[in-house]
């Protein structure tokens, strides 16, 4: 699949990073922030691991569980995308997208019932450090989901016009590199947030 | 000059120097009076003299601010300005409300002044840069608000640049958070949250956007890089900017009475900060790289590449020294914070004015491109001088700042504030010294634009 996709197109294809040097830039930049939070949690979990296990056991497990599935499906779909444009098929591309972007959007209900779930509990960002946390670190990343959505929103209408062909194609590749980043970013916040004791 | 109504910036920029000069006068009578208290007491006594220091670089820099905007946006609309007219207008207007201001600074009690300004029917002075009467205020408003209205026709009328809207952006904010100073609650934390939304959403939020564009605007017309790849750094700088610089607030916000997730959200998101800046850094320095031409104003591009590199010294690297919650629970409100202060406005908004002054300026009087060598190697050198000055000043006032913090509150036994004074006022002489020699860089720099007035322009050596 992978050989067909390069023998039938330009040297472009072959690009690494893929998409614009900017986004890549950009992910590194927020990475960081990232990396700076997760650390602060691992860090201040060390001297409060009590307090952590309690109130870890508080939170919506299958929840987390079931978004993870849907991120991860969404990065799939997202990959469909980018090979679909790859073969000159824009309604593939734009469908692949839409299906990325529902999965986004399955994402959000989730999260929002689990937020409706503890602010219906009472529960705020004064309540201890693990729900600040808690709290701070998923929202955090689901503002970067709804951004995501943006983007491949954005992506998806510029396909629907035709505005990516096999030949070029950075548009598609770098709002699927910034999805993929958010996916990632999930799929550490999962288990370190919600499972790791 | 492309369009007729650009030459209204001049005005503005004219103004802006001419305050400036006022600010840096205002600053050495200061730093004397940190080692000679009764300096020029009790004609300016020390609260009237940091009131006028402070506020005239704010305007200042407002000023120029609008000047740039005056100048760039035209061209980058390519189109004339919506009202030249009104442009002039309002410079009058702001230029008068600022004089009169000053004049109530220094010729009556600041209480006297609350007084005779009916600060008592909407009262909104007495706060740390927000010391403007009320109804100084509310000419600030009606100038960003006339101003928006000629700037934002103009663009409307004319091309959309991202250049164009980054910059519309940054200055609506500019007017939109300035409200907050209307907002004066008896509450004395909401006070303090709602204050810093007026000064760090300005300047670690929306001036940024304003300093992006200008930079991005005069690396465009320097280098000859393509726009689109300056667009799209612009882009991803002012995105970091917003990320961080907005929930960044929050390291205000560490003992000030608010919750205390602040002290993580503070910490954490202000200690990126420091990234858009060193983006910004990457950016002109990679840009000046590729450029595909010379341009003959050297001057312009020293300027530009100047910025990027101390504002990320000054804004970045100083601020992340004390922005840490821990950190800052010691040096809080010390000479730390004053170090920062000054390389940061020097290095990201004084020196962003003085960018877009040096590449207009020329082209304002009538020049094709730039000024005669002679005028640039004049102006190179008040570059250097007051640059130079700068980075001695925050190294002498972060050695005062360091000393502070320990003697006053890490030692064993802490000693009261005026006792610890005494003991630093080393670095305060070094730090009014090094202030002299800005001073003497501004002169050099005020002279450059005297010099070398009959010579020819600069021209770009063929090889």
């Amino acid at each position: 699949m992978q050989e067909q996709v390069i023998d039938t197109s330009d040297v472009l294809h072959d690009r690494h990073p893929p998409g614009d040097l900017a986004i890549w830039i950009f992910i590194l930049a927020e990475l960081s922030v990232f990396a700076v939070f997760f650390a602060a949690y691992a860090f201040t979990r060390m001297n409060n691991v009590e307090l952590f296990n309690e109130f870890q056991q508080h939170l919506d497990r299958q929840s987390a569980l079931l978004n993870t599935l849907t991120l991860i499906t969404s990065s799939y779909f997202v990959v469909r995308a980018v090979a679909a444009i790859k073969e000159n098929n824009h309604k593939l591309c734009v469908n692949w997208l839409l299906a990325a972007i529902s999965m986004g959007f399955l994402f959000v209900v989730i999260k929002s019932a689990e937020y409706a779930h503890h602010f219906g509990e009472g529960i705020n960002l004064s309540t201890n450090t693990f729900y600040m946390f808690y709290l701070s670190l998923t929202f955090f990343h689901f503002m970067h989901v709804i951004m995501g959505m943006v983007i491949l929103g954005a992506v998806a209408i510029k396909a629907k016009n035709g505005g990516y062909s096999d030949i070029e194609h950075t548009g598609v590749e770098t709002g699927a590199s910034y999805w993929h980043m958010v996916d990632l970013v999930w799929l550490i916040l999962f288990p370190l947030v919600y499972v790791m004791r | 000059m492309t369009y007729k109504s650009q030459s209204v910036a001049k005005l503005y920029f004219i103004a802006a120097i001419a305050l400036f000069a006022a600010q840096i006068l205002f600053g050495l009578i200061l730093g004397l009076q940190y080692v000679m208290g009764d300096f020029l007491f009790p004609h300016i006594p020390f609260n009237a003299a940091r009131m006028v220091h402070t506020n005239a670089l704010i305007v200042w820099l407002l000023m120029a601010f609008m000047g740039a905007a005056y100048y760039l946006v035209p061209e980058e609309s390519e189109t004339e300005l919506f009202s030249p007219l009104l442009a002039i207008l309002m410079f009058w207007i702001f230029l008068v409300a600022a004089g009169l201001t000053v004049a109530g600074y220094l010729l009556v009690p600041y209480s006297t002044l609350a007084e005779l300004t009916g600060n008592d029917l909407l009262p909104t002075m007495g706060r740390e840069f927000l010391e403007q009467p009320t109804i100084t205020k509310l000419g600030i408003v009606v100038v960003a608000l006339a101003f928006l209205f000629n700037i934002g026709m103009t663009i409307l009328k004319g091309r959309k640049t991202v250049i164009n809207l980054v910059l519309l952006l940054g200055l609506t904010g500019l007017a939109v958070f300035f409200l907050f100073a209307f907002y004066n609650p008896t509450n004395v934390v909401l006070d303090k949250y709602f204050w810093w939304w007026v000064v760090h959403l300005w300047v670690e939020g929306v001036w940024e956007l304003i300093l992006g564009s200008i930079l991005a605007f005069v690396l465009i017309k320097v280098t000859g890089v393509d726009r689109e790849v300056i667009e799209k750094w612009l882009y991803i700088i002012i995105a970091m900017t917003l990320i961080t610089g907005i929930i960044g607030t929050g390291h205000h916000y560490f003992w000030i009475g608010t919750p205390e997730y602040w002290q993580w959200w503070g910490s954490i998101f202000s200690a990126m900060e420091p990234i858009p800046f060193f983006m910004m850094t990457v950016f002109a320095f990679n840009m000046v790289n590729k450029r595909r031409r010379e341009h003959p104003n050297r001057a312009a591009t020293l300027w530009a590449l100047g910025t990027a590199v101390m504002a990320f010294l000054g804004a970045g690297v100083w601020g992340f020294l004390h922005t840490l919650s821990p950190v800052n629970y010691y040096t809080h409100g010390s000479q730390i914070t004053a170090a920062h202060g000054h390389m940061a406005f020097y290095g990201a908004y004084v020196m962003i004015n003085l960018t877009i002054i040096s590449y207009a300026m020329p082209l304002l009087r009538g020049r094709n491109a730039a000024n005669s060598n002679k005028s640039q190697i004049w102006e190179m050198w008040s570059f250097w001088l007051m640059t130079i000055a700068m980075v001695f000043i925050t190294l002498f006032l972060t050695g005062a700042g360091i000393l502070q913090v320990y003697l006053q509150r890490v030692a064993e036994n802490p000693q009261p504030f005026m006792v610890v004074q005494d003991q630093i006022a080393l670095f305060y002489w070094l730090r009014e010294i090094a202030g002299l020699m800005f001073f003497g860089g501004l002169v050099v720099y005020i002279a450059s634009f005297f010099v070398g007035q009959d010579e020819p322009e600069a021209t770009v050596a063929q090889s």
